[in-house]
């Protein structure tokens, strides 16, 4: 494998990374306050579409990507109505939207557009733009370096630039502010944060909405930014590998880069080159697929050090003495 | 003296459901006092403090607080009316420093360092008034019980609370720190805090309180000067009526060994080894009492005897070696044996909740044939032995079609007991058998445990509560962290030794006994801790 072969395999990591790290981070956020969210697939789904139909319609990207925002906030309202208010089973109220997604999106798509569940092609303003950063061009023939900026760090859209910046917000955020401290609280001990005199449904609400807007950005980079225009359950099991990211980076943002990073390369080397052929010896890409999950299970069965959960996960919370 | 009440509530009643929690409460609280609540379980102290605390909403009733008439809807309203609250099961963040769980709700602003640091000085500070040192940097899940308790009360102190309510404090401390809690106390109340003390044991109402409110059954049924009261009157107007608070008991007449028990090693399912080689005795005629705070392996010792944990080692029963681990180490191969067991707790292990009374009598015995009828259970036969146990043991409502929760705690003790003795066993395992029981039901247990020794049984009997371990043990064993610290008569030793023992100090120390305490229990938790890695 050459330099330039290298590069573009890592490039593509990085786009493929990026959606996994954004609803890796939004899974973060909702966890990290005690609310379980395995509907982070419908989330990124719903999004995926109303992105895509909206800046199909408007011919904007950005207005596409207000209603792709939206459409998750909507699903993370019907989550914490289902699990938070009153009190109902995490996972259940998850699956529940991942299949709602799955459903309306196609119907609202057929009623739509009338192109078998699918979005016209966007062009033009309707997708996010590769962005040239400064010196990209003039840096260019530099050896080693140059190709490096210009083609891995350079020239991807802005979400994924914002994907990236997230990793250290979110991780100021949780360990240097007050909301940080109390949302890592509520997924530990709620009660703790009831005594103390803070709402615990409140913060519980505050984390899952964040939760909504980043699922949202993942949704739309992948209808807008990484392909043009939605297709049906184009989301392909992102947000359960998402998932599976979280818990390999044992709930932390830092590590939660590297493993979506680990999984996204994964994903490009399996897009790549299909089957491998390690010396006559040939791995099917089915076999790269699934790598993301094995690896999750051993990291769950305690090989890696221990993953530890938010002791007060998947509990809806009730008052007792 | 001020005469304005630091606390007053005025007809302060609560109903959950069908069942009246309070009813109509008016109590005045003075400044600068500590003020005892002593109650049976269930008489509703806890639903009353809760209430104080914002926790519940009362359905009638006021709050006053220093003279001014307050509205206590949520727990920020009753922090910032300068109430705080240490509850029973404390409510911290495992995870969180020390430092963390302080400012946990009391930051100055949206960025934590500030917040930090400023708590750091104050933390330091409180710490020197009021000997309550604990380690800021500390994660809370590394603490004894006993700093987990301090790290509440400067929670408290932090938010400026003047009056601090303390939900049953001692219940899983050892003696010594229990001592040094009431100090604090004592320095709180110099310093013209209000104290509230929610118990339930009549010693540290007379030990600490200046005045004490009895609660029975939701009611307020009296509030007298402590100086002015004794244990047996305060007893009284807990129960309604004269109870005894000593055990008569006549002295032991050991036989033969029955249960030989040799080096018993249990590792737990996190790889935690709870019990160190724990060996003793057990003689027919006599109640050996095992004391130790919660935790130190007790309840593992109980469950390996009762045949539902592994352990390696060796038990032997009158003479019979019994397995430790694989096909007959069971709770029904015990049984068989002669081993009956009242587990310690009665509402997960003794019990099914949702089943009856009566079927609830022969759990663990169901497959003798007494009870069965061809291939089916003769449940005719069950029921009627089910309805004289229950008249003889005195089980309130004696109705053995009510499902086992619909009896106060107490009553289901009693329906254990009754199922275990009645198989007239020659050893008798009881963890905490008047956990939760009412005062009225301790004296009926406690004659009965009498009765089966001096029947020739051999009773090994678990308790935290010192004061029930001293009255019915005829031998006590300590244990701590695993292992058996030594062996004492009740009538050579004292308070002070065995809670030195219970708290890992085998010498009496030359300096402070709490320090020596502090120092061995820390000691445990990094040897835990050690282990977890």
């Amino acid at each position: 494998m050459d330099y330039a072969t290298l590069l573009q395999v890592l490039d593509s990591t990085v786009r493929l990374a990026t959606p996994l790290l954004l609803a890796c981070l939004a899974g973060l956020f909702s966890e990290r306050a005690g609310i379980v969210d395995i509907g982070l697939e419908g989330k990124m789904l719903a999004a995926a579409f109303f992105s895509a139909a909206i800046a199909a319609i408007t011919g904007s990207v950005w207005l596409g990507l207000l209603a792709g925002i939206a459409a998750a906030l909507v699903m993370s309202g019907i989550h914490g109505l289902a699990s938070i208010t009153f009190r109902g089973n995490q996972l259940i109220s998850g699956v529940a939207i991942n299949f709602l997604a799955s459903g309306i999106t196609v119907l609202i798509a057929q009623d739509w557009f009338s192109q078998g569940g699918r979005t016209p092609s966007l062009m033009g303003g309707g997708r996010f733009e590769s962005i040239t950063l400064p010196f990209a061009e003039a840096l260019r023939g530099v050896p080693i370096i140059g190709p490096l900026y210009y083609e891995l760090i350079s020239g991807h859209s802005i979400l994924v630039y914002v994907a990236f910046l997230m990793v250290p917000l979110t991780w100021w955020i949780l360990f240097r502010t007050r909301f940080g401290l109390r949302l890592r609280a509520v997924g530990e001990a709620p009660e703790a944060v009831d005594t103390a005199g803070v709402s615990v449904v409140g913060l519980r609400f505050a984390a899952i909405a964040i939760c909504g807007l980043l699922t949202g950005l993942a949704g739309a980079y992948l209808a807008t930014g990484l392909q043009a225009g939605f297709v049906r359950e184009m989301t392909a099991g992102r947000g359960y590998i998402a998932l599976a990211a979280l818990i390999f980076a044992k709930w932390r943002p830092w590590y939660a880069l590297y493993a979506c990073l680990l999984f996204g390369l994964l994903q490009a080397v399996a897009l790549r080159y299909q089957n491998i052929d390690l010396g006559g010896f040939i791995i099917p890409v089915q076999v790269m697929d699934a790598l993301p999950y094995i690896l999750t299970v051993v990291i769950l069965a305690g090989f890696v050090g221990k993953a530890i959960p938010p002791r007060a996960g998947g509990e809806p919370y009730v008052k007792e003495r | 003296m001020n005469d304005t009440p630091a606390i007053e509530l005025k007809g302060i009643s609560k109903a959950f459901g069908p069942v009246q929690a309070n009813k109509d409460i008016s109590i005045r609280v003075m400044p600068g006092t500590i003020h005892g609540i002593i109650g049976e379980n269930g008489a509703g102290k806890s639903t009353l403090m809760s209430i104080l605390y914002g926790f519940y909403k009362a359905d009638a009733g006021e709050i006053w607080v220093n003279g001014s008439h307050k509205d206590i809807t949520d727990s920020q309203a009753a922090i910032s009316a300068g109430i705080g609250m240490v509850f029973q099961h404390f409510k911290l963040v495992q995870n969180f420093t020390v430092l963390e769980n302080i400012i946990l709700g009391a930051e100055d602003g949206p960025m934590l360092r500030p917040s930090l640091a400023r708590a750091r000085g104050v933390l330091k500070q409180l710490a020197e008034e009021y000997e309550l040192s604990v380690d800021p940097d500390e994660l809370v899940e590394n603490l004894s019980v006993g700093h987990q308790q301090r790290v509440e009360i400067l929670k408290a102190l932090y938010r400026q609370a003047d009056i601090l309510i303390l939900d049953e404090p001692t219940g899983v401390l050892t003696p010594a720190e229990a001592d040094h809690l009431f100090r604090i106390l004592d320095h709180l109340r110099a310093e013209g805090k209000t104290v509230i003390l929610i118990t339930h044991k009549l010693r540290e109402i007379m030990e600490i309180t200046d005045t004490v409110s009895v609660m029975r059954r939701g009611e307020m049924t009296a509030t007298v000067k402590t100086a002015e009261t004794s244990p047996e009157q305060l007893a009284e107007l807990m129960v309604g009526r004269k109870v005894l608070l000593r055990v008569d008991k006549t002295p032991a007449q050991p036989g033969e060994v029955l249960l030989d028990v040799q080096n018993l090693r249990h590792v737990d399912d996190a790889g935690v080894e709870r019990l160190k080689g724990v060996s003793l005795q057990l003689r027919a005629g006599e109640v050996l009492g095992i004391a130790g705070v919660a935790g130190n392996g007790q309840s593992e010792l109980l469950e390996v005897l009762g045949g539902y944990a592994d352990a390696s080692g060796a038990v032997t029963m009158k003479g019979v070696s019994l397995p430790l681990s694989g096909a007959g180490a069971d709770g029904s191969a015990r049984r068989k044996a002669g081993i009956g067991h009242v587990p310690e707790d009665r509402q997960e292990e003794g019990l099914i909740m949702p089943y009856t009374a009566w079927e609830n009598t022969v759990f663990g015995y169901h497959r003798d044939p007494h009870y069965q009828s061809g291939m089916l259970m003769n449940n005719a036969r069950i029921k009627e032995e089910a309805q004289d146990k229950m008249t003889r043991y005195d089980v309130r409502p004696p109705n053995p079609n009510l499902a086992a929760r619909n009896f106060s705690g107490g009553n289901q003790q009693k329906i254990v007991l009754a199922r275990e003795i009645e198989r007239d066993p020659d050893v008798l395992l009881i963890g905490q058998p008047t956990r939760g029981v009412d005062i009225g039901a301790i004296e009926f247990i406690h004659q009965e445990i009498i009765r089966l020794r001096d029947k020739g049984k051999a009773i090994l009997l678990v308790s935290v509560e010192l004061d029930e371990i001293f009255s019915l043990s005829d031998r006590i064993a300590v244990m701590f962290d695993g292992q058996i610290m030594g062996e004492r008569m009740p009538g050579e030793t004292d308070q002070t030794e065995l809670g030195l023992l219970m708290a890992g100090v085998t010498e009496r120390p030359e300096g402070k006994l709490i320090d020596a305490v502090d120092a061995s229990l820390k000691e445990k938790e990094a040897r835990e801790a050690r282990q977890h890695d």
